[in-house]
């Protein structure tokens, strides 16, 4: 149980962060929907539909990583990341807490951003929306993870993108295969699928990513 | 530090160049042509033999990854990077093979319905990845931490991988290519398994080698801060 | 409490730290002086448990949440206020009476008044008093303390002074100092690092 109120205290504190200086989520939404209208006049008239819902993926994973680069600035900036180490909770909870807190941007800037992409190029399906509910998991444990170890290198900025679109490829093809497939089961499958192996990876290891 | 049941340098390296020459001699002048695909259809021996050793340098990474994560033994971590090193330059040997055999077979130098050349081409950004975020990194305790972590998201990307370009397959590409497959058997099976030991055992060699040139190395650097 | 042999860092080429014998007992005061980069910060941080050692042995005989680690950076967060951040804090160790004792300690630093405003509009000695705020929550048995006096006007010295005398004999002392003589009385044990 003090795990749970470790991890409810540091997500409240990332949310907390986020209504202070308000700039990650501003910034993925007006991202998204410029995305959008990208793709539009990148669309060649009359190309097909699949095309467009192949597009959504490419919005989503790039809206995502603008919020993942971000995650751990305010860790990086004052380096609290010390001081959050430095308490007797289990390190674990630091990722999952970040976790659950790019989440909620990611869905709150989704929350927006489906509805727009239904309106400018066609409808959802239900599939489709649960695919990206699974993705946003996955995209979220591993983007926060990664982002975690980016903003300790040289490279910093720079490295998330790297690291983390190798990974993100099976879940672009997890979530357009839930949303053409005329089956979608198989696909939302394995999008949990990989979010369970990938999210106990996570768990297990972000001990050695904060600890020398 | 080398352990007495462990075989020297020169002898592997013999070992291996021997073995490499047998594979040569059995591949290019006893297998038979392949029925539908002749002469060139030969390449297939090499091709899956390099494709395996580069899984095999990929796993071996991660074990050496967990047990630096375990022990916290830097020996480990340099081990580590060096068989991901290896398995890269197998990996990227897989795309050249692989790219050969499609046009020869197909007509095109890239295939995405060749569902190991796509795994491939994901494993080499990863891979290559893990190399930026090493170089990304002071040496010491975090940069070996971070290259273990980040060398075991690599395994399990591996057959996650896999799963999901084979998943794709169905929307991204409908129509599959039938794959000639050589009948396994006789000669043609003899060849492969040389093969697919020389590649391993050169491999090996290749991994001593280099782990000897970085240890020497650091051996070096130790000297010259003491 | 502490104890170093032949303790020893690197990072990369560098060594910051090396052939360091430490026994700190219970309830000792030690001293930890010497120049800039003599690795005092280095020592702090590896007791810590903040880096590994890369030479040598250390043994620290305190759980993580009993030691108290003061740095050179605060680590506060500069978008949120005094009291949500000692909030935080109280909440990860697990403070007992939370309030009670973020109240107290405030009160004694004199951040009382300000406690509801962003830690980014604080002076840097405002931003001092409240990590000492943050070292003291949990009323840790060790307390690693980095240079504490840096930016604190002469008030807020004479604050810290009082709050080491009290801690003195009680709880385990490592303060790293460039300016001995500020508190050299309360000091038991002296480690000159080169």
């Amino acid at each position: 149980m003090t795990y749970v109120a470790d991890v409810r205290a540091l997500a409240r504190k990332d949310l907390l962060l986020e209504l202070r200086a308000r700039d990650t989520l501003p910034a993925m939404l007006l991202f998204v929907v410029a995305t959008f209208v990208v793709f539009h006049f990148s669309l060649p008239a009359h190309s097909s539909q699949l095309a467009a819902s192949g597009l959504l993926w490419v919005a989503i994973v790039f809206t995502a990583l603008l919020g993942l680069g971000r995650a751990f600035v305010p860790e990086r900036e004052q380096r609290t990341l010390d001081g959050l180490v430095l308490a007797p909770c289990d390190r674990s909870a630091i990722w999952l807490a970040k976790s659950i807190a790019t989440l909620a941007f990611l869905v709150a800037a989704e929350a927006v951003a489906l509805p727009v992409f239904a309106l400018f190029f066609h409808g959802l399906r239900g599939a489709t929306v649960a695919g990206v509910v699974l993705a946003d998991l996955g995209i979220c444990a591993v983007g926060t993870f990664l982002g975690a170890m980016a903003v300790a290198t040289r490279a910093r900025d720079l490295l998330l993108p790297l690291l983390f679109l190798p990974l993100a490829i099976p879940i672009v093809v997890g979530g357009v295969g839930a949303g053409v497939a005329s089956a979608p089961g198989g696909y939302l499958g394995f999008l949990a699928l990989y979010d369970l192996l990938f999210g106990l990876l996570c768990w297990a290891t972000f001990e050695y990513v904060v600890t020398e | 530090m080398a352990r007495p049941y462990r075989l020297s340098l020169t002898s592997l390296a013999l070992a291996s160049a021997v073995l490499v020459t047998l594979a040569l001699v059995l591949v290019f002048y006893v297998v038979p042509n392949d029925a539908s695909q002749g002469f060139s259809q030969r390449i297939f021996y090499f091709h899956v033999s390099i494709a395996f050793t580069a899984y095999a340098c990929f796993a071996g990474g991660a074990w050496k990854a967990l047990r630096y994560l375990w022990k916290r033994d830097s020996r480990a971590d340099l081990e580590s990077y060096v068989a991901i090193h290896q398995g890269v330059i197998f990996g990227v040997l897989v795309l050249l093979t692989g790219s050969i055999w499609a046009k020869i077979s197909w007509g095109h130098w890239w295939l995405w319905s060749e569902d190991e050349l796509v795994l491939f081409l994901v494993l080499f950004l990863f891979y290559c990845a893990y190399f930026m975020l090493r170089f990304s990194v002071d040496p010491g305790p975090q940069r070996a931490s971070f290259s273990a972590v980040y060398a075991l998201f690599g395994v399990v990307l591996i057959p996650v991988s896999f799963l999901a370009i084979r998943i794709a397959k169905s929307f991204v590409h409908p129509q599959v290519f039938t794959l000639h497959g050589p009948n396994f058997g006789g000669w043609i099976l003899v060849a492969y398994c040389v093969a697919q030991a020389a590649l391993l055992l050169f491999a090996l060699t290749l991994y001593r080698v280099e782990l000897a040139g970085k240890r020497l190395d650091m051996r070096l650097r130790e000297l010259r801060i003491a | 409490m502490i104890r170093a042999q032949k303790l020893g860092k690197r990072f990369g080429d560098k060594r910051v730290l090396r052939g360091v014998d430490l026994d700190v007992a219970r309830g000792a005061f030690a001293l930890v002086t010497g120049p800039n980069g003599s690795g005092k910060t280095t020592l702090l941080r590896l007791c810590a448990g903040l880096a590994a050692p890369s030479e040598g042995e250390l043994a620290v005989d305190a759980p993580r949440g009993r030691i108290g680690f003061l740095g050179h950076e605060p680590l506060v967060y500069r978008e949120l206020t005094a009291l949500e951040n000692l909030e935080l804090y109280g909440r990860l160790y697990r403070v007992p009476e939370r309030r009670e004792r973020i109240g107290m300690l405030l009160e004694r630093f004199g951040l009382w008044e300000v406690r509801r405003d962003r830690v980014g509009s604080y002076s840097r000695g405002m931003t001092q008093r409240l990590a000492l705020c943050r070292v003291l929550l949990h009323d840790p048995e060790l307390l690693l303390l980095d240079e504490p006096h840096t930016a604190l006007d002469a008030a807020g010295a004479e604050l810290l002074d009082a709050q080491l005398a009290e801690l003195h004999g009680e709880r385990t002392l490592l303060v790293s100092t460039h300016d001995p003589a500020r508190v050299e009385s309360l000091a038991t044990l002296r480690l000159a690092l080169a």
